[in-house]
């Protein structure tokens, strides 16, 4: 099976998607012949054209507001932001126009866009190219939001998320891109929005997380094996729709629920998942649902000393296992 | 002739054949323009009785409204309307049953199955684009519209209608200069009535004219008086030619009064002087182009009287319509957040359960993003 870096994965299924369906357009920043700041897009201008590979200005609310737009009049679109930090311009189109669009006209028109936006911190991106701004929009009902941390899953859902009739915001770990390799069938597959993956079973133990964070889960939970610590590792992949069914299975056969992410805590993505846990698995618990996550300042700071300061790691996670373990 | 068809008459006046329309388009046009009005009147009616607990108007725009549209084709291109945009409805395929059924915000309302404020119009098949109540953000849509348009070879042309306020959002200078970078077939309509809710234009426009801005897109910019039905059409006709042959988007600003309050909720006499109400009621559209279709001996009293009792039995029967249908049912309120239910998706405990089936179709239009 060939193998694939997880951007050689989200290229390939955008690259595949727009073969086999001619109303798949791509739209955002240097994403034509440059092929976008990460290479994401390389090659599709080239093999498209500039009908349906499109260089926009400096513009996030009109990358947006124009896909909504388009999206009605029968395109696919897939809008690229450089960066996730670079998302806010677009916040009222993507909040008050894409998420309602549907509910407001009782069903009359959806809008089925794409938004994919690298995110995340640990590659000396500071403040305003590290952040994790998944929450703001888990938060917005009409809103699906996906986080993959696999090549394979990279790929299988974007295909899902292309198809899908709802906007998606697809956010892909920038430190993941050529760090994550992995196997990649070379057939037409999907990955479904919606379901969560069991990444490592485990007994005593479990570790919610999605993106890098799952990788470092994965890693945590290796250094506890030794210590005699058992842990199930969650990836989420879909964070909304969420996939409830395995989140609480896992917790009901463990017990314990540690949510690992990498955004600050106060109010994160993780705070729901463990409001969840608390309401339904409540009777199940020997132990705090308890929250990794990202320390109270408003960014990711540069220098490296401050960045490896802010960022979880595998040991950091690990140290929260075993304190859970130990309750 | 019947006063209700769009140009199956072949006479013409001096007046019509101007225009390159016949008469019978002028009477249509000047019918859309009064039933804009009837509606509008008698929304706020219903608001001061009690039954409608919101208004926003259109009084006063609704020449500009009519004579911008007429040029479109219905049902093909698209426009992305305002709140004020009652007559552009009525001039693009929705009914005064359309409009009343969103004034009461009842289940079968096709703009939003009563789950927005009244005035937020929009249609599918009409190809009228949702309202929203966070201003200009549907200029974007239409240049998206226009760019699908473009690059699906569909011949169409797509329109935003806003006013001067809302014209000075950011995403006005996005869209503008997007649409003139690919030469969309896109058509900007700035509504100037001088007004953003109390802010007089002297205090939201660095320029007198928005029009003037439209140069520094590179699209031209034109300034039609919005009392003139038929100069508006001209104005209109004009930039949807250029936009459907490939020439490119360009901005029409149509200067018009303001004859009612913001909204049912303001109170325009703290802000604007007896003179300045005064003069705005001097170009009242409807008057104007009564007087001229009159005067060109297009609008004779046996039209009218025909066209004032058609209209009341328009008003009459959408205001009874609507208010005879059914609220929403509150089960639906779940319907329609995705394009298929979500297990995940929980609703609150105190949905009522047992009612219908989990998802049940409430719309009775199709989608248009979905009909492609």
């Amino acid at each position: 099976m060939p193998v694939r870096t997880l951007i050689e994965a989200v290229r390939e299924a955008m690259a595949e998607e727009m073969r086999r369906d001619e109303t798949v357009v791509v739209l955002g920043e240097d994403v034509g012949k440059k092929g976008g700041v990460f290479l994401a897009t390389d090659g599709l201008w080239a093999e498209f054209g500039d009908d349906r590979v499109i260089d926009t200005p400096l513009t996030e609310s009109m990358i947006v507001g124009t896909s909504i737009g388009a999206a009605l009049n029968g395109l696919r679109p897939v809008a690229e932001i450089q960066f996730a930090d670079f998302i806010h311009p677009a916040f009222n189109q993507i909040v008050s126009e894409a998420a309602r669009m549907r509910y407001r006209t009782n069903g009359g028109v959806g809008v089925p866009m794409v938004i994919r936006a690298p995110y995340g911190g640990g590659v000396h991106g500071a403040l305003y190219h590290s952040q994790s701004v998944e929450a703001f929009f888990t938060h917005v009902p009409g809103l699906k939001v996906v986080i993959p941390s696999t090549p394979y899953d990279a790929k299988g859902l974007l295909r899902s998320a292309i198809r899908d009739d709802d906007p998606v915001l697809f956010f892909e770990h920038k430190k993941m891109y050529r760090s994550v390799r992995g196997e990649v069938p070379a057939g037409e597959y999907t990955v479904p929005l919606g379901r969560a993956q069991v990444r490592r079973e485990g007994r005593q133990l479990t570790v919610v997380a999605y993106g890098l964070m799952v990788q470092y889960a994965l890693e945590a939970a290796m250094r506890v094996e030794s210590e005699g610590i058992d842990c199930e590792v969650i990836d989420l992949r879909s964070l909304r729709p969420l996939d409830r069914e395995t989140l609480l299975g896992s917790v009901r056969k463990t017990g314990k629920c540690l949510v690992a992410y990498e955004d600050n805590r106060f109010g994160g993505y993780g705070a729901e998942i463990a409001a969840i846990v608390a309401e339904e698995a409540f009777d199940f618990l020997d132990g705090p649902v308890t929250r990794i996550a990202g320390p109270e300042v408003p960014g990711v700071p540069y220098n490296h000393a401050l960045e490896d300061w802010f960022m979880l790691n595998p040991a950091k996670i690990a140290e929260a296992i075993r304190g859970l373990a130990a309750y | 002739m019947t006063v209700t068809d769009r140009g199956d008459d072949a006479a013409t006046s001096e007046l019509a054949a101007s225009v390159g329309l016949t008469d019978a388009d002028l009477v249509a046009m000047y019918r859309t323009v009064a039933l804009a009005r009837a509606v509008d009147e008698r929304m706020w009616i219903l608001n001061r009785a009690g039954r409608a607990p919101f208004v926003i108007s259109g009084q006063g725009h609704e020449g500009a409204q009519v004579g911008l549209a007429w040029p479109l084709r219905q049902g093909h291109d698209w426009i992305a309307p305002f709140y004020r945009s009652i007559a552009t409805c009525l001039a693009f395929g929705m009914t005064a049953r359309d409009l009343m059924l969103a004034q009461y915000a009842k289940g079968v309302d096709p703009s939003s199955g009563g789950r927005q404020m009244p005035g937020h119009y929009g249609h599918a098949d009409a190809h009228i684009v949702s309202v929203s109540s966070p201003v200009a953000t549907q200029i974007l849509h239409a240049v998206g519209i226009a760019l699908a348009a473009k690059t699906r070879h569909l011949d169409q042309v797509a329109v935003a209608i806003m006013g001067e306020g809302s014209s000075n959002q950011g995403d006005v200078h996005e869209a503008l200069n997007f649409a003139a970078i690919h030469r969309l077939p896109f058509v900007f309509i700035v509504e100037n009535n001088g007004y953003a809710i109390s802010v007089p234009a002297e205090k939201e426009l660095s320029v007198k004219d928005v029009a003037v801005r439209a140069a520094g897109y590179g699209m031209p910019g034109v300034i039609v008086d919005g009392t003139d039905v038929l100069a508006c059409y001209a104005a209109g006709r004009e930039a949807v030619e250029r936009a459907r042959s490939g020439g490119g988007p360009s901005l029409i600003e149509a200067k018009v009064v303001r004859l009612t309050a913001h909204s049912s909720d303001d109170q325009q006499t703290k802000y604007r002087s007896d003179e300045d109400l005064a003069e705005g009621r001097t170009h009242d559209p409807l008057p104007i182009f009564r007087e001229q279709l009159r005067g060109a001996g297009v609008l004779t009293d046996g039209i009218e009287e025909a066209m004032r009792a058609e209209i009341a039995r328009i008003v009459d029967d959408a205001t009874e319509y609507a208010e005879s249908e059914p609220d929403p049912d509150p089960f639906t309120a779940v319907d329609h957040v995705y394009s298929q239910p979500w297990p995940s998706e929980l609703p609150p405990p105190w949905h009522p359960s047992g009612v219908g089936e989990p998802q049940h179709p409430t719309h009775t239009h199709g989608s248009a993003a979905e009909s492609h």
